[in-house]
């Protein structure tokens, strides 16, 4: 076929300047030196509260790569940590707590898990989507209720805590809380990779106009039901934690109320932008701290702030970062 | 491509049928494209043009009949496929990535003819694999000066052109080009036209088109479409002769 002229070494026009993403820099900065400041007299509570934040940080981390980048609203992402906690809970109970046993298994039992319900689900789009990763996260809390041998309804309380390579990693607050906030820098960094490589790419053309991507000779479905498959694995990493650091496991970790927080903490942080997941997590979780200790009824205040943030913020917290000149969106 | 595989054409629609309900908006239609011809489908509004490259570009299926692309049989094929095994198209109402630039809309089209399309680690904004054959593509259709510009906040015009450049790259043996021109002012319409022009050989292209001046003078072979039926294929000259055609459509054109 006729070959379009392409200069072999000739240099290319350069590319505006890409901006730096300062804010992640200085996020991560500010959540290494927390528990300095705790040492020197932050509230302890707040190292654990933290940890619990970055625990759902990853969580809401991998939705924004479906949910923000791929555009799927997955109702049922819970059902991922559910996974990652039950085989942790299970495997301690069963005197198999080291994590590199563990952490094959959850990830392998989550892609499995995405992989037939992501097969189903993503022949459907719009409301029908939000509809079925519902009906499958819902699958996934009523079978841990049945788990009748692992604590069914009540839960299962945890009387260790996973090793790694032997090593008692989680024994402490301060290391528990390194534990996670490096897994949760390794997923983050995993994740703006994916989205800036060429599947990257594709998965965000194809949120904006399937028509073309598929015209262009993509099969989007597969490459949605990849990022799918990859968003439900990192869930299920935040499962793993969630479990060491509670030392419990129960159903309600499986709940669509889970699955719709983590949704919010997306919205909260900034569609589409990563680090406003974990900004969105952290806020949330303070936010729920806070309110549930003015007043029992904290739903209630916490409901219409909810509200009102969606109605009045576009583009999330990042968006609003952005606009005062802190933030600079890469 | 040997000598006797250059002359048979390279797009082939054998007896298409497509009905919406009781209306028939493909009826027995039978077409083909030769490998270089610039192939124009003319007809009037509701004649079932759209429809009929919706049909050769995999996005509805025909009730009956059958499409062949480079000698083999592509009616059951999904689009993505189609696309993949050489057969381009543009969109009516243009269709673009509109967040994303210039520059990666055409990388994103050259990725999918490359080696590892869908790399999962590798950065595809500074990968000179992709950019220098879309720089190329984008210095073709003269989108240059914009390639570093979103594609929602270009013309219509230029992103009719950018459009091409995406079709380009996917390195075509046919493109569909369905209405370039709709839309789009005299000047830039004049710079599409040319574009158009300068492609004229080196694919074969079946082009939607209301702009009869256009269709004239750029068209090998032209056929009408009227209430999913062809009334009349030949040459410009014939055409435009034919009494049918005069009666059912370049008439009332006036």
């Amino acid at each position: 076929m006729s070959a379009l002229p392409v200069p072999a070494d000739a240099a290319l026009p350069a590319a505006p300047p890409r901006r730096r993403p300062v804010i992640v820099l200085v996020l991560f900065l500010l959540l290494a030196l927390l528990p300095v400041a705790v040492s020197v007299g932050l509230p302890a509570h707040w190292l654990t509260l933290t940890t619990r934040a970055l625990i759902f940080a990853i969580a809401a981390l991998s939705l924004d790569l479906i949910l923000g980048v791929g555009g799927l609203v997955s109702f049922g992402h819970a059902a991922f940590i559910g996974i990652g906690a039950y085989v942790t809970g299970i495997m301690i109970t069963e005197g198999r707590g080291e994590a590199l046993l563990i952490l094959p298994a959850i990830l392998l039992l989550c892609a499995i898990f995405a992989a037939i319900t992501g097969a189903v689900s993503l022949r459907t789009r719009g409301v029908a989507f939000i509809m079925i990763t519902l009906a499958f996260g819902q699958m996934a809390f009523f079978l841990t209720q049945a788990l009748s041998g692992y604590g069914g309804d009540d839960g299962l309380t945890l009387y260790e805590r996973s090793t790694v390579a032997g090593y008692d990693l989680f024994g402490s607050r301060t290391r528990l809380y390194y534990a996670v906030l490096v897994a949760l820098a390794g997923c983050y960094i995993l994740v703006r990779t994916l989205v800036a490589s060429r599947f990257g790419r594709v998965l965000r053309a194809a949120r904006e106009n399937a028509t073309r991507v598929t015209v262009t000779g993509y099969d989007v479905g597969r490459i949605r039901l990849i990022a799918y498959v990859i968003s439900g694995m990192i869930a299920g990493l935040s499962g793993f934690f969630l479990a060491n650091q509670t030392e419990f496991v129960s159903p309600a970790f499986v709940s669509w109320q889970r699955s719709g927080e983590l949704i919010f903490m997306v919205v909260l942080g900034g569609v589409g932008s990563l680090h406003g997941a974990i900004i969105g997590a952290l806020v949330f979780l303070f936010a729920e701290d806070v309110l549930s200790g003015w007043t029992e009824h904290w739903k209630v205040i916490f409901g219409p702030l909810i509200v009102l943030f969606v109605l009045f913020t576009r583009g999330g917290l990042v968006g609003l970062l952005g606009k005062l000149g802190v933030a600079r969106r890469d | 491509m040997t000598e006797s595989r250059a002359r048979e054409p390279v797009l082939t629609l054998t007896g298409l049928n497509k009905a919406f309900g009781a209306l028939k908006v493909t009826d027995g239609v039978n077409l083909s494209v030769a490998p270089g011809e610039l192939h124009a489908l003319i007809g009037p509004n509701g004649a079932g043009k759209t429809t009929l490259v919706h049909q050769i570009s995999g996005m509805l299926r025909p009730d009956a009949g059958s499409i062949h692309f480079r000698g083999t049989d592509i009616t059951a094929l999904t689009p993505e496929k189609r696309a993949r095994a050489g057969l381009a198209r543009t969109f009516q109402i243009t269709s673009t990535i509109a967040s994303l630039s210039v520059l990666e809309n055409v990388a994103l089209s050259v990725q999918a003819r490359a080696r590892h399309p869908l790399a999962l680690f590798r950065n595809a904004a500074d990968d000179d694999n992709l950019n220098r054959p879309a720089w190329a593509a984008i210095e073709s259709v003269g989108l240059s000066e914009r390639a570093h510009v979103l594609a929602g906040s270009l013309s219509h015009g230029e992103k009719r052109a950018l459009e091409i450049a995406m079709a380009l790259t996917l390195e075509p043996a046919a493109i569909l080009l369905d209405e370039p021109l709709a839309g789009v002012g005299r000047e830039e319409g004049e710079r599409l036209i040319g574009l158009l022009r300068s492609l004229k050989g080196r694919y074969a292209m079946l082009l939607v088109e209301h702009d009869m001046e256009a269709v004239f003078a750029l068209a090998d072979t032209v056929t009408v479409l009227v209430y999913g039926r062809v009334i009349a294929s030949g040459d410009p000259a014939t055409v435009r002769a034919d009494p049918a055609v005069r009666e059912a459509y370049l008439g009332e054109e006036g």
